[in-house]
């Protein structure tokens, strides 16, 4: 982290900010403050060079056709690539977990190139969109409570040997796969299908992001007990008979 | 002016009867009023019904993502003026409503139709309106409903054969982008606060550049706002002789204001003059429980409902200052859509200065969105145990749309 503070990246808001993404920049911007550290938001549209000296960037949804355009833009512009090498943090939301990856299926229904940050390589479903709540336990290596969220998407993502998932669903869909993991991540770069917006509904995920950037093993706490009350209520939701 | 007034077919005329029949049933149920089950049976007796009930009709169609139910209701009340006239006025507006409620319209002159946004294309092949009234897209339900490109899409197909006058908002870059496909627009300087689904030009993807608060364009195939010949200025409209007239509603807000602009060019086409209609819609004062003031437990409440992000915005802007106290009340049901993803494109810093209080099936959520918000809030359970936690003056009780009928229920408006 630079002295000047922490510098978060929105990426692409003109093109990946479809429902409620702008929710996951402000959760870390909202717990970065808490902590008492100054926070330099850079929202960055696809006409503009993307910075290369970023701590955390912020990568969300979006629709078919703007994602595309998204993931050309982005190729060109390699500055998200330098700044992984960098050793920046990488935090993406559905059509951007997609864009990250090897390659996706884009809108014209051809295979297109992603960046190759996160080992995954995306599909389209043949059937129906997996929309709903979703409940899943993130891997233990990141030490993170269970993931709550919500999904809604048509994507297949398989992960490739370098990558691992994010979690294993015990409701919903996630990566679409049949083998019930929802998500990737690999070093510094993470990729989900989960709105809600996921850090709202997970802040221990915001504050993971937190803390890859301080470099420390953990944070001053925070009152959380809405984002508790809430958490307490979506997951009884998702675990209700129906 | 009406073309045919040839009478129904006895098949047409049996099916209006079975499905006010069907209506009746449902509303002795206490399942609503019955229109949309009614319009469901009339429709599966007699596929072509509603073009058959639309034969004689001067129609308007109005669609959008927000504000079409207000302003079907001023282009009404307006064409009142001109002739009788048949509306769908409770916002029943897929094809099975609009069948049952242009069955009671015999006598009208003209059809004035509110029409969701995913049907505007269906009920125009079928009722062939003289005038399409385009207002706004925004997102809006995006679990359940099309991307809003793809509906811009679809409307851009949908008018490119139309014989229809467009009437639309130059101030939209989606809808122009719809409109622009028709021959024949009227474009209507309405004004659009919300941007956020416009920043990626319609037609080629490129960036969209707003050098000032009025004009858009794209920055690389140069797709731009159209000259209006209608305008909203400073509450004023200005007809295309550039004569202004005050706009003196009792709805509040710009967002009305930019519907009764809409509505006035809508009626100017039909011989109505600006003037005329203007004042006629001053006699509006609520729209299906929208902006109505109720009394209850010895408090104002005025109930507004805003169900997406850019109707939020508008809200905002229309609401008393501080401390002026605050009701908010949100549900995720399935006719709200089931995601609350989009409370975070909402600005909630808006209410900093207000007290609030928040209700609702998904009143953690939006605890969590203040919280981030930074403003301060209360929780509660329920409407009568919030009231009395507000302090003195009229709350202004912002609900989306299930929780908005529910709103209505417990105040018994």
């Amino acid at each position: 982290m630079s002295t000047s503070g922490l510098r978060l990246v929105w990426v692409y808001p003109d093109l990946l900010s479809t429902y409620g993404d702008q929710g996951n920049v402000l959760v870390v911007e909202r717990r970065a403050h808490q902590r008492g550290l100054r926070v330099e938001r850079l929202d960055v549209r696809s006409d503009q060079p993307l910075p290369t000296s970023g701590d955390i960037y912020l990568i969300g949804g979006g629709e078919d056709r703007p994602q595309r355009l998204a993931a050309e833009r982005l190729l060109r512009d390699g500055g998200l690539t330098r700044a992984v090498q960098n050793g920046a943090i990488v935090f993406s939301v559905c059509a951007g977990y997609q864009i990250i990856g090897h390659e996706f299926i884009n809108d014209l229904g051809h295979r297109q190139q992603g960046l190759g940050l996160l080992d995954v390589v995306s599909e389209r479903g043949p059937g129906q969109r997996c929309v709903g709540d979703v409940l899943a336990d993130i891997d233990p290596q990141l030490g993170l409570p269970q993931l709550t969220g919500f999904e809604n998407h048509q994507g297949i993502t398989r992960i490739g040997p370098q990558a691992r998932p994010f979690a294993q669903v015990r409701l919903g869909n996630g990566n679409g796969t049949g083998d019930g993991t929802e998500g990737a991540w690999m070093g510094t770069v993470f990729g989900t299908y989960m709105h809600g917006p996921v850090l709202a509904r997970n802040p221990q995920i915001a504050d993971l992001l937190l803390k890859l950037t301080l470099d420390v093993n953990a944070l001053p706490p925070v009152d959380d007990r809405w984002y508790e009350a809430l958490r307490a209520e979506r997951i009884a939701a998702a675990t209700a008979p129906a | 002016m009406a073309d045919s007034t040839q009478p129904l077919s006895p098949r047409a005329k049996f099916a209006v009867t079975a499905g006010k029949a069907a209506a009746a049933v449902s509303r002795a149920a206490g399942r609503g009023s019955g229109s949309v089950i009614g319009g469901k049976v009339a429709l599966k007796l007699d596929p072509e019904l509603l073009s058959r009930l639309a034969g004689h009709l001067d129609v308007v169609l109005v669609s959008a993502t927000n504000g079409k139910t207000t302003t079907t209701r001023l282009i009404a009340e307006a064409l009142r003026a001109g002739g009788p006239v048949v509306s769908n006025a409770l916002g029943a507006n897929m094809p099975a409503g609009i069948t049952s409620a242009l069955s009671g319209g015999a006598e009208a002159r003209y059809g004035v139709i509110e029409v969701d946004e995913k049907y505007l294309t269906t009920v125009a092949n079928d009722v062939h309106p003289k005038i399409v009234a385009l207002l706004n897209l925004s997102r809006d339900q995006l679990d359940r409903a099309a991307e809003t490109r793809m509906l811009a899409e679809r409307w851009r197909e949908g008018l490119q054969d139309s014989k229809a006058i467009v009437v639309a908002n130059a101030d939209d870059p989606l809808v122009v982008w719809a409109a622009s496909s028709s021959a024949n627009v009227v474009w209507v300087a309405a004004g659009q606060e919300w941007k956020d689904d416009a920043w990626s030009c319609p037609a080629c993807g490129g960036v969209m550049h707003r050098p000032d608060d009025t004009n858009w364009a794209c920055g690389e195939c140069g797709f731009g706002r159209p000259a209006p010949t209608w305008v909203l200025s400073n509450g004023q409209v200005i007809d295309p002789h550039g004569s202004a007239w005050p706009i003196r509603l009792q709805l509040p807000g710009r967002a009305n204001q930019a519907n009764a602009t809409t509505a006035t060019a809508v009626a100017a086409t039909f011989g109505v003059h600006p003037q005329v209609a203007l004042q006629r819609m001053e006699s509006v004062t609520a729209v299906a429980g929208r902006y109505d003031v109720v009394s209850y437990q010895g408090r104002d409440i005025r109930l507004l409902l805003a169900k997406n992000p850019a109707g939020w915005l508008e809200t905002f802007s229309l609401i008393d200052p501080p401390p002026a106290p605050v009701l908010l009340s949100v549900n995720a049901r399935s006719a709200d859509g089931t995601d609350t993803s989009w409370l975070w494109d909402v600005d909630y810093t808006r209410l900093a200065g207000h007290p609030i209080a928040v209700i609702g099936d998904r009143r953690l959520d939006l605890a969590v969105r203040l919280e981030v918000a930074g403003v301060d809030f209360r929780v509660f359970d329920t409407l009568d145990q919030a009231i009395p936690q507000l302090p003195p003056g009229r709350i202004e009780a912002i609900a989306n749309y299930t929780a908005f009928q529910d709103l209505r229920r417990v105040v018994g408006n």
